[in-house]
């Protein structure tokens, strides 16, 4: 499908979907949002920008295949689980910094697991519908 | 004591990237590992010494029970001990043995994940830590049953094993998990104090059969014996390890950590000693008619574990103390002949031993090994043997008058046949004339034959000062059997009495036997010919008919097409909730209680009627998808117009995702032909109508029901006092249902992993042979 205007407007629809699906993921804890529906959405900015340049371009801008960051995701949780084993908490305690950090307000383990689920939804529906698209 | 199980479990997941190195001269490294955690332990023999244990606890998943709980006491160390021990001869043996093996690393990664799982299940003090290091020891013996996998009988000897000792292992959890209930704990210690509690439970007998499964299959009892022959297909140093000191031993080693929870009663007793019995006999006969070393040995492992079933089942402090200390004789003699049959067989290339003979010109370090561990097996005066001999006899001898006779005839006959089975690995390879053809033999490595020899002087200065082990640990494994004390003292000289002849008739006997039996093969098949009478043929049988009616029931409900498979799943759906509709009774529907409509709903479903009319009547696929995701967004609105944000959101982004989806399949498809029939389509529209009806009926049900809010107001009370978060919906996801959460993940990435391998490693239509 080529389309000048989708073109375009994807090229700036990207940056602004990520940076909305990032947001997504920070306010969970508070507000609706989290990380599962975060990494939806950061995947429909690459399926949109796929759609309007093709898949061979969406895959040069990640440079990296996303099933890569399935295991990165899976591992970022699994830390995130396990850390409060080493300070001799049972794994999944939730542990959080005192003070809150600016702009993002307070940081805790579970925004990692979040963080974590993002990346591995991101990975995953990327390498299923990508892999299709890309089928022969 | 939990870095010492880590310790293994963390360099075997290292040799997964750094493999290619272990490969070099760092290999050296590995048997340092079970050094400085053999070290560790003897370390610890002054304090278990005294009669202290050592206990150790950290929280794991302290809300379901599951925790680290580590004891060490007499009979912990004990195994942890031939563990690491036993382990540190077997890894440089087995360095040298697999030297340039393409799967070296892959090999000791496994030993050092089974060492781990081992010294998990002799130290957990916690039930269910105990499992789970047991089905490790399964899964990693598994790897290393079926280490040569380009041979077919490899791969089936590991899976017999696998399904053998897994399946008991799930009894096992079974009868833990009732006992743990009934005392109301999960740690092995305090169970003890449950005893009379548990043992007077009704459901006592069915814990005891549980438990027994669990350990006679893991430790090779009659009828579940024949996957360890199976399991000699394993390389020889895994043999050696797993097959004479530390798996086979760990049924021994639960049953013994279990006597002061659930022993002291008839049917532990008795069932132990019937179930012992049988099998010492049976397999000391049995290992006489083979013809391949570690066949032989394989019996006669059977035998004595057999042996430590019985002496557990007899259960007074002298059969315990025996008991006690022949786990350890054992270990020796046995891991000591694995590794020299190992050495014939890497360098004759044989195992056969009506082959072998003479090898005691070319292989003499070797022959005084395999020699000192034969005289050990055989009870020899001056080995440790022949202490752990009279010990048996000891305790056979003083058990009940009208029984004592018979039990210490079984054990004289068991005894006979193993004094020859030793005689035949230990002896018979070496004596005789040299064949041509093993001329050019030579000693192996160092490294190979150096650790049989040590083990084997072990048993020979064990014997001559039994009080080196007696005194400084073993009184202590015999106690914490007991949960008494026993009062062992270990001797050589006890006179000339009933016990020392009996040892001494049996060592004559066991000479003569195997001077008289001459291994051939015409006896071999001779044996081979009640195979069909065989616990391995029947349970062979009975998995055959199992793959044999799975394969037809998967046949006749799965034809390959998805709208029929649809189909099934929703009416099994509809049965299912209509039966449980039913089972409520009427329905009363209070209309007055219901909110009214507003005309944004009416408008909504009117949309959706409207898209679903679109995809019955379509002919293009296209527009029925699209219409699909119509209906999605709409009820993303009904969502948002009941406050449900996150699920409004949710829906949206999944249904977009899925109508991307469609679309690319859709694009890969044949173009749309119509093939319904009326038939089919009034099928189709019943089973539909069904469902909906069913589905609508139980959301008015709900509404009927009390309502019970309990778990909602907890998660909205403590969503921001627990877990600090304000979306209550967030907070469950990550934080109060996180495990679920994480699971999910994994299995999203499954399911990833699994199309992208079905797509793109699909093999050509050249590589499909």
């Amino acid at each position: 499908m080529k389309s000048a205007i989708l073109q375009t407007a994807t090229r700036y629809l990207l940056p602004i979907l990520l940076l909305f699906s990032f947001f997504l993921l920070l306010r969970g804890h508070y507000y609706p949002g989290g990380g599962f529906v975060g990494g939806l959405v950061a995947s429909i900015a690459f399926v949109l920008h796929s759609f309007a340049n093709g898949t061979e371009n969406t895959m040069k801008i990640l440079r990296y295949k996303p099933l890569s960051l399935i295991p990165i995701g899976l591992a970022i949780s699994a830390v995130s689980v396990t850390f409060p084993l080493l300070l001799g908490f049972p794994p999944m305690t939730g542990l959080w910094f005192e003070e809150p950090i600016p702009v993002i307000g307070m940081i805790g383990s579970a925004l990692f697991f979040d963080l974590g689920v993002y990346l591995v939804v991101i990975g995953v529906v990327l390498t299923i519908l990508f892999t299709i698209a890309l089928n022969d | 004591m939990l870095f010492t199980v880590l310790t293994g479990l963390i360099t075997s997941s290292l040799l997964v990237p750094f493999g290619k190195i272990i490969k070099t001269k760092w290999s050296i490294l590995l048997p340092f590992i079970p050094v400085i955690l053999f070290l560790f332990y003897l370390w610890h023999v002054p304090v278990i010494a005294n009669g202290t244990n050592v206990i150790q606890h950290l929280a794991w998943v302290p809300s379901l029970g599951v925790n680290f709980d580590f004891r060490l006491d007499g009979l912990s160390l004990l195994f942890a001990l031939l563990i690491t021990g036993i382990g540190t001869a077997i890894f440089f043996y087995g360095r040298s043995y697999l030297k340039g093996h393409v799967y070296f690393d892959r090999f000791f990664a496994y030993l050092l994940l089974f060492m781990s799982a081992m010294l998990g299940v002799v130290l957990a003090n916690n039930i269910l830590t105990l499992f789970v290091f047991w089905e490790l020891t399964s899964i990693s013996s598994f790897f290393l049953i079926g280490f040569n996998n380009d041979s077919k009988e490899s791969r089936n000897s590991a899976l017999t094993a696998l399904s053998i000792t897994g399946l008991g292992g799930f009894f096992l959890l079974a009868g833990l998990v009732l006992a743990g209930n009934i005392a109301d704990t999960f740690i092995i210690s305090e169970l003890f104090a449950q005893h009379d509690k548990i043992v007077n439970h009704p459901l006592y007998p069915l814990i005891v059969g549980l438990v027994f499964i669990g350990a006679f299959t893991k430790s090779a009892q009659f009828p579940f014996h024949f996957w360890l022959p199976g399991a000699m297909k394993a390389p020889t140093p895994v043999s050696a390890y797993l097959h004479s000191a530390t798996m086979v031993k760990a049924g021994i080693y639960l049953l013994a950590r279990l006597t002061p929870a659930l022993g002291s009663t008839e049917l532990w007793n008795t069932t132990l000693m019937i179930v012992g019995g049988f099998t010492m006999v049976y397999a000391a006969i049995h290992s006489l008619f083979r013809t391949d070393l570690k066949g032989v040995l394989a019996y006669s492992t059977i035998s004595a574990l057999g042996i430590l079933t019985f002496l557990l089942g007899i259960g007074s402090n002298e059969a315990i103390i025996a008991a006690s200390v022949f786990i350890l004789v054992h270990a020796l003699y046995k891991a000591t002949l694995f590794m020299v049959t190992g050495i014939i067989d890497h360098e004759t290339h044989t195992r056969d031993l009506t082959k072998l003979s003479g090898l005691r010109k070319v292989l003499m370090p070797v022959f005084i090994a395999a020699l000192l561990a034969a005289l050990s097996s055989a009870g020899l005066p001056y080995t440790f043997g022949f202490i752990g001999k009279d010990l048996i006899y000891e305790a056979t001898l003083h058990y009940q008058e009208n029984w004592a006779l018979w039990l210490t005839a079984l054990a004289v006959i068991t005894n006979i046949g193993l004094v020859a089975a030793g005689f035949m690995a230990g002896i018979k390879p070496f004596t005789g004339r040299l064949p041509s053809e093993f001329e050019q033999v030579h000693l192996p490595y160092k490294s190979m034959w150096i650790p049989p020899l040590i083990l084997a002087t072990l048993g020979l200065v064990f014997g001559i000062f039994p009080g080196i082990v007696g005194d400084y640990f073993n009184h202590q494994t015999a106690n914490a059997i007991a949960g008494q004390e026993t009062g062992m003292h270990l001797k050589i000289w006890h006179g000339f009495n009933t016990v020392l002849i009996l040892s001494l008739a049996t060592l004559a006997a066991g000479t003569v036997v195997y001077l008289l039996n001459k291994p051939s093969r015409a006896k071999l098949a001779a044996i081979e010919r009640f195979n069909k009478i065989s616990p391995q043929h029947i349970i062979s049988n009975i998995a055959n008919g199992i793959t044999r009616f799975s394969s037809v029931y998967t046949n006749a409900i799965h034809d390959g097409y998805l709208r029929s498979y649809h189909l099934k799943i929703i009416l099994f759906a509809e049965l299912l909730l209509a039966y449980k509709l039913w089972l409520g009774g009427p329905i009363q529907i209070d209309f007055e209680n219901l909110t009214p409509l507003s005309w944004y709903e009416v408008g909504i479903v009117a949309i959706l009627i409207g898209a679903l009319y679109i995809i019955v009547t379509t002919k293009s696929r296209l527009t029925s998808v699209v219409s699909t995701s119509v209906i999605g967004y709409c009820i993303c609105l009904l969502f948002v117009f009941y406050s449900a944000p996150d699920l409004a959101m949710t829906q949206f982004t999944i249904d977009t995702l899925t109508t991307v989806l469609f679309v690319l399949v859709l694009y890969k498809l044949p173009p749309f032909i119509n093939f319904v029939r009326q038939g089919i389509l009034i099928r189709d529209a019943i089973v539909a109508l069904g469902f909906g009806v069913i589905i609508s009926l139980i959301a008015l049900r709900v509404l009927y029901e009390p309502n019970t809010t309990a778990i909602s107001d907890f998660y909205g009370e403590n969503a921001y006092l627990l877990a600090k978060g304000k979306n209550v919906v967030n907070v469950i996801l990550v934080d109060f249902r996180g495990m679920d959460t994480m699971f999910e993940t994994v299995v999203l990435s499954i399911a990833a992993l699994g199309v992208y391998s079905l797509i793109k490693l699909r093999l050509k239509s050249s590589e499909k042979e």
